[in-house]
């Protein structure tokens, strides 16, 4: 294990000091901190004003956000004919975002769940934002498939709710397994992170005055942090944990099934849901990656998301971009290996066909630009990481893309084939998705805290201990009376 | 069941704290080898060790969530097969009336579902919550310190025995609350 960004500087003189530990932890976080530092440090963003800046990028957000609402309500209007969709192509930039933006939830609760279960105990700095995203990502996913049905007042056909037809949904489609899954995962990580939140909110509530204290008060829904309390706690958030792991690695699975259910040549493939998880896990990350970069410099959070957090990602990036890329070269060797004329048709006219442009972007992004992530320097760079973390957004989104567009464009019919071209409100729309997404993680940003300041102390902690740095404890021998 | 604005219950004990909690720890054990069993311990986050100095039980929420997954997804599949089979049977596209394989997805979701609110709902059920009823015994319990609280037990309470043991433990501050 390497040590760490704020270790770096210290690392020659605490490796001299004292013999190093086989199982010690690296120091995520500078020991000299006191825990009052922490609470301090980390609810700044919440006591002061927010700057220019912010505002800046809010009103941006919320702007887009608008345009999206303005173009969904002409689209109700008109009907979808004023996007790109078309036949054969039904599916276009509505679903690719849909994929996309469930995608980047999965690594919030990767890290959260997994990484919890794991003990990795580097996800106590980013695992509260990265979870906000995911409910944020998970939120903004949850429109399209409203959208795109064109009849979005009908949405609760979706549900299974006893009606004077005694008509049922159909519980084979994977339409309907979507709904549970996405719904489920929304409300579970939802129940995850508000666990995680409650001695937050008290840390807040206890540094507040006025409303503000009224409202944290209530948020924290009374927590004191008594010992009884804790061991339920902590229990629960493990039991919250293991239940979230299986959840994610199933979500995107059934959002894969959507795909290989059908008989379409490209989507009919039994490699989808790893690959589908894998390719979640891979873009989730890299939009960790992306907000966290902009959030340490913009709140003076360096001292708790470190250079070593940030390396430890990219190296996940690495890890799934190359899984990724993989699952790419399997795809091809199956189609080609299979001897099925269609299948290997579609894959061929992936990489060289109309769409190629689409599919070598792909490529680009997913598996080559992230292999620079091999050499230290560069994944320990600043500007390196947010740049190569936006390409791999980009690729991931155009590896969605391409599943939905090129297997659709064409299909067994030659009379059917055509091309696909979105038009100027499938764009606002996605613009929109955004501005929807960082709206809600602006607003997080000012109101929550977003780094867990219980578990961070607790890491602190562990972390003076390792150098030596516990301040001598005032213990007598006790009288026994 | 939930605490909320009511009057507080009489509180009356005796608060140490902390500014460390590996002097807490010890603490913790020494209250609790002079009889102190009611004891309880707050604290920034959790310490570990600090309940088996205390000898608190350890908590039955696993339970809760075992069993209200095992039953979401008992009720997910029940319901599937229900509606799918016996309700109104459809043919679709000639599959079995109960199709497992295709009800597996939705059965494992209700599970997490049931599982993971249950278990939420068993927290707040366990702590209390929400409690705006009883008063924070002091606001640096959330930031950077640990504290020891002995109730009054009742009969054989004996106050100065508390306050000198806990005084004696290498507490930074020993306060009789009375509230």
């Amino acid at each position: 294990m390497n040590p760490t960004a704020v270790g770096d500087e210290r690392r020659a003189s605490a490796s001299h000091a004292e013999p190093a530990l086989p199982l010690a932890e690296p120091t995520l976080i500078d020991p000299s901190k006191s825990l009052g530092d922490v609470s301090a440090e980390i609810s700044a963003p919440i006591n002061t004003k927010p700057g220019p800046l912010w505002f800046t990028f809010f009103g941006i957000s919320v702007l887009l956000f608008l345009g999206m609402a303005a173009t969904v309500t002409y689209q109700i209007n008109k009907g979808l004919g004023i996007l790109g969709i078309n036949h054969p192509v039904g599916w276009g930039v509505y679903i690719t975002n849909f994929v996309f933006w469930i995608g980047i939830g999965h690594a919030g609760t990767l890290i959260s769940a997994i990484l919890h279960l794991f003990r990795q105990r580097w996800r106590t700095a980013i695992n509260r934002s990265a979870e906000a995203m995911t409910i944020f990502a998970v939120m903004t996913a949850g429109l399209f498939p409203l959208i795109h049905t064109g009849r979005p007042w009908f949405a609760y056909w979706l549900v299974p709710y006893p009606n004077w037809r005694h008509l049922w949904v159909n519980f084979r489609s994977p339409l309907v397994w979507d709904v549970f899954a996405v719904s489920t995962y929304l409300t579970i990580s939802l129940c995850f992170w508000y666990t995680g939140l409650i001695p937050d909110f008290a840390t807040l509530r206890d540094r507040a005055s006025g409303w503000k204290r009224g409202i944290y008060s209530l948020l924290s829904l009374g927590w004191r942090g008594s010992e009884r309390h804790w061991q339920h706690y902590e229990r629960a958030y493990m039991m919250l944990a293991g239940l979230s792991t299986p959840l994610v690695l199933s979500v995107h699975s059934v959002v894969s099934f959507d795909f290989a259910t059908a008989l379409l040549p490209g989507w009919h493939t039994t490699i989808f849901p790893p690959y589908f998880v894998a390719g979640a896990i891979f873009s989730g990350f890299a939009m960790v990656v992306t907000l966290l970069v902009i959030l340490r410099k913009v709140f003076h959070l360096e001292e708790y998301v470190t250079l070593h957090h940030l390396e430890n990602m990219n190296k996940i990036i690495l890890a799934t971009g190359s899984m990724v890329g993989y699952a790419y070269a399997t795809e091809f060797f199956v189609a080609m290996y299979s001897g099925n004329q269609y299948e290997s048709f579609t894959f061929m006219n992936r990489a060289t066909g109309p769409f190629a442009w689409a599919y070598w972007t792909m490529i680009t992004c997913n598996v080559i630009i992230p292999q620079l992530f091999w050499f230290r320097k560069l994944r320990r760079s600043l500007p390196v990481m947010f740049v190569i973390s936006i390409f791999v957004n980009v690729g991931m989104w155009f590896e969605r893309f391409n599943i939905i567009v090129t297997s659709l464009h064409r299909d067994f019919l030659p009379v059917n084939w055509s091309y696909y071209r979105p038009t100027v409100f499938d764009w606002m729309v996605t613009a929109g998705s955004f501005g929807f997404f960082f709206m809600w993680f602006l607003l997080f940003c000012r109101f929550f805290p977003t780094i867990s300041i219980a578990e961070v102390k607790s890491v602190l902690w562990n972390a003076k201990k390792a150098t030596g740095r516990v301040p001598a404890s005032g213990h007598a021998e006790p009288k026994h009376v | 069941m939930f605490n909320l604005f009511g009057t507080p219950k009489p509180l009356h004990g005796v608060l140490a704290l902390y500014d460390n909690p590996d002097t807490l720890l010890n603490a913790a054990a020494q209250v609790r080898e002079h009889g102190f069993t009611k004891a309880d311990a707050y604290t920034p986050y959790p310490v570990h060790g600090l309940s088996e100095a205390l000898g608190i039980r350890k908590s039955w929420i696993p339970y809760v969530t075992l069993v209200m997954g095992l039953s979401g997804a008992i009720l997910g599949l029940g319901f599937e097969i229900w509606t799918s089979a016996v309700d109104w049977p459809i043919n679709v596209g000639g599959k079995p009336f109960v199709s497992l394989p295709a009800f597996i997805p939705i059965t494992f979701e209700c599970g997490v579902l049931l599982g993971g609110t249950m278990t939420l709902a068993a927290l707040l059920v366990a702590c209390g919550l929400p409690n705006f009823r009883d008063p924070i015994l002091d606001r640096s319990l959330t930031d950077d310190r640990f504290a020891i609280f002995i109730a009054d037990s009742g009969r054989g309470w004996n106050e100065n025995r508390a306050v000198q043991i806990l005084q004696a433990s290498g507490a930074v501050d020993v306060r009789v609350i009375r509230a």
